[in-house]
């Protein structure tokens, strides 16, 4: 059967989680280690960290918490975020990450994806692909084109032409120039074996994921898709599993400040007719 | 002591640290002289068929493994670990496996996304009375993360359902082998290692 992953996602600053709203803000919402920990305990599925340390003693940091964190817990453990280089990878693979997400380096040069691949196994290369909507030139002041670029209209109006997504590297900062569907299909041939998708107009909002933006990628590629970005209230899990056709949920902010808790979210998915691993008991 | 063997390839420090969370004595071993004396074996393995059996092979610890498995020194094979154990794999057809089990691996059932990365339930073979199974509850959800899996054999002990039947573990005398991963599978998989360990005192 198919089960939709549930993850919890924690930025990391210097050792510290941290949430941003929309990729600035950041708020401090505790040790990395003690909440992967009871993540892990209320049945997260995976968990998510991602370094957004600028400095490089912040990186040395980062290397530290992964091999605390793979000590005390025994669930899949992702690092993104500053990821340049096949040592890179090796060096949070053999402190205890189980997957690697690369972002701006892979967009920089693309063969880094498959260096990984071929060394590490597709399995434990993840292509986190920042998306936004890409708005057609001369669009920019229409009612249509204003509404994609606030995010808030994602349904497909009759007769508009179909939807579009840029990709964007350094945190949200810079357009890569680059449409994400043809860049996640790039990766997954290049030895990807799984995207993580965040939609930048979402991200923070709470307004809900990308549905369409998840559905591209899922109908353009063969290997999993996380979506991410927007989770605010539980049935936007729902919506991005059942619409969007994600393998897997990504959410920080509703899981870090206890508005739901990992359990909560899974039973609600299963009310709704997605099928996930039941919380632990 | 139980030896990890460290043949180079991928994150194989999660099997160590499960077994040493479980008050175990695990090292990871990188030659014969270290696994000296060992009571269990674990062979991990993740990434390509091919590439682990001959990293396997040119780090002098395939010999480790086949004295372990004809010694009956129990033996746990995860992941590709487990699949390098058959003959041979559909993932590289040129290249032999061990051969200490019989039948291939396959690739997963067309029309179901691969790889499979997800928990899945494992579902119990009627007849099998598994030691590395035992006090497991009834819906048992543990997580894979593979393309192929080995063809159903009569030592197959639970299977998932993953767009058909796929195997998930296999048992025959003191060899035993997950196609998830134990150690990535929280209390579950944690119950697993120990039932594992139990064999190996």
């Amino acid at each position: 059967m198919r089960a939709v992953r549930v993850i919890p996602c924690l930025d990391v600053d210097s050792g510290r989680v941290v949430k941003g709203v929309q990729f600035g803000d950041l708020r401090d919402a505790g040790d990395p280690v003690e909440l992967a920990h009871r993540y892990d305990a209320e049945g997260a599925d995976e968990v998510v960290f991602l370094d957004i340390t600028a400095s490089s003693e912040g990186r040395a940091t980062m290397v530290d918490v992964v091999r605390r964190a793979a000590e005390q817990v025994f669930i899949p453990l992702t690092v993104g975020g500053g990821v340049r280089t096949l040592d890179d990878a090796i060096k949070l693979l053999r402190a205890g990450a189980d997957k690697v997400a690369v972002n701006t380096a892979a967009v920089q040069d693309p063969l880094l994806v498959s260096r990984i691949a071929e060394a590490l196994g597709s399995q434990c290369v993840v292509v986190a692909i920042d998306a936004r909507v890409s708005v057609p030139r001369g669009n920019e002041e229409s009612p249509e084109g204003a509404a994609a670029v606030r995010g808030v209209n994602h349904e497909q109006v009759p007769g508009a032409p179909p939807e579009r997504w840029e990709v964007f590297t350094h945190g949200g900062r810079f357009p890569a120039g680059i449409d994400a569907c043809e860049w996640a299909l790039r990766c997954q041939e290049l030895g990807a074996g799984e995207l993580l998708v965040t939609s930048m107009d979402r991200d923070g909002t709470k307004d809900g994921f990308d549905v369409a933006l998840t559905r591209a990628i899922t109908s353009t590629c063969s290997v999993p898709v996380v979506a991410s970005g927007g989770a605010g209230e539980l049935q936007h899990l729902v919506d991005v599993a059942l619409l969007g056709g994600a393998d897997a949920v990504l959410a920080a902010s509703i899981f870090h400040y206890e508005e739901h808790s990992i359990a909560e979210a899974k039973r609600y998915l299963a009310s709704r007719g997605v099928s996930v691993r039941p919380p632990n008991p | 002591m139980i030896a990890v063997l460290d043949y180079g390839i991928g994150n194989l420090r999660s099997a160590e640290k499960a077994l040493v969370h479980l008050g175990v004595d695990a090292r990871l071993v990188t030659s014969e002289r270290q696994a000296r004396g060992a009571t269990g074996i674990v062979l991990p393995g993740v990434g390509a068929f091919g590439a682990c059996i001959r990293a396997l092979r040119s780090s002098g610890l395939e010999r480790v493994a086949m004295n372990a498995l004809a010694e009956g020194t129990p033996f746990l094979g995860v992941c590709v670990g487990l699949q390098m154990l058959y003959e041979a794999s559909d993932e590289e057809p040129g290249e032999r496996g061990l051969g200490v089990l019989e039948g291939r691996v396959r690739s997963l059932p067309s029309g179901v996304k691969r790889p499979q990365m997800q928990w899945n339930v494992l579902l119990r073979s009627e007849r099998s009375r598994s030691r590395l199974l035992e006090g497991l509850g009834d819906a048992s959800w543990v997580y894979f993360v593979h393309s192929y899996a080995p063809e159903m054999t009569d030592d197959v002990v639970a299977t998932c359902e993953y767009g058909g039947v796929v195997v998930a573990a296999v048992e025959r005398d003191s060899l035993w082998g997950t196609q998830f991963h134990p150690e990535k599978s929280g209390a579950t998989g944690l119950a697993i290692l120990r039932n594992f360990t139990r064999q190996c005192a």
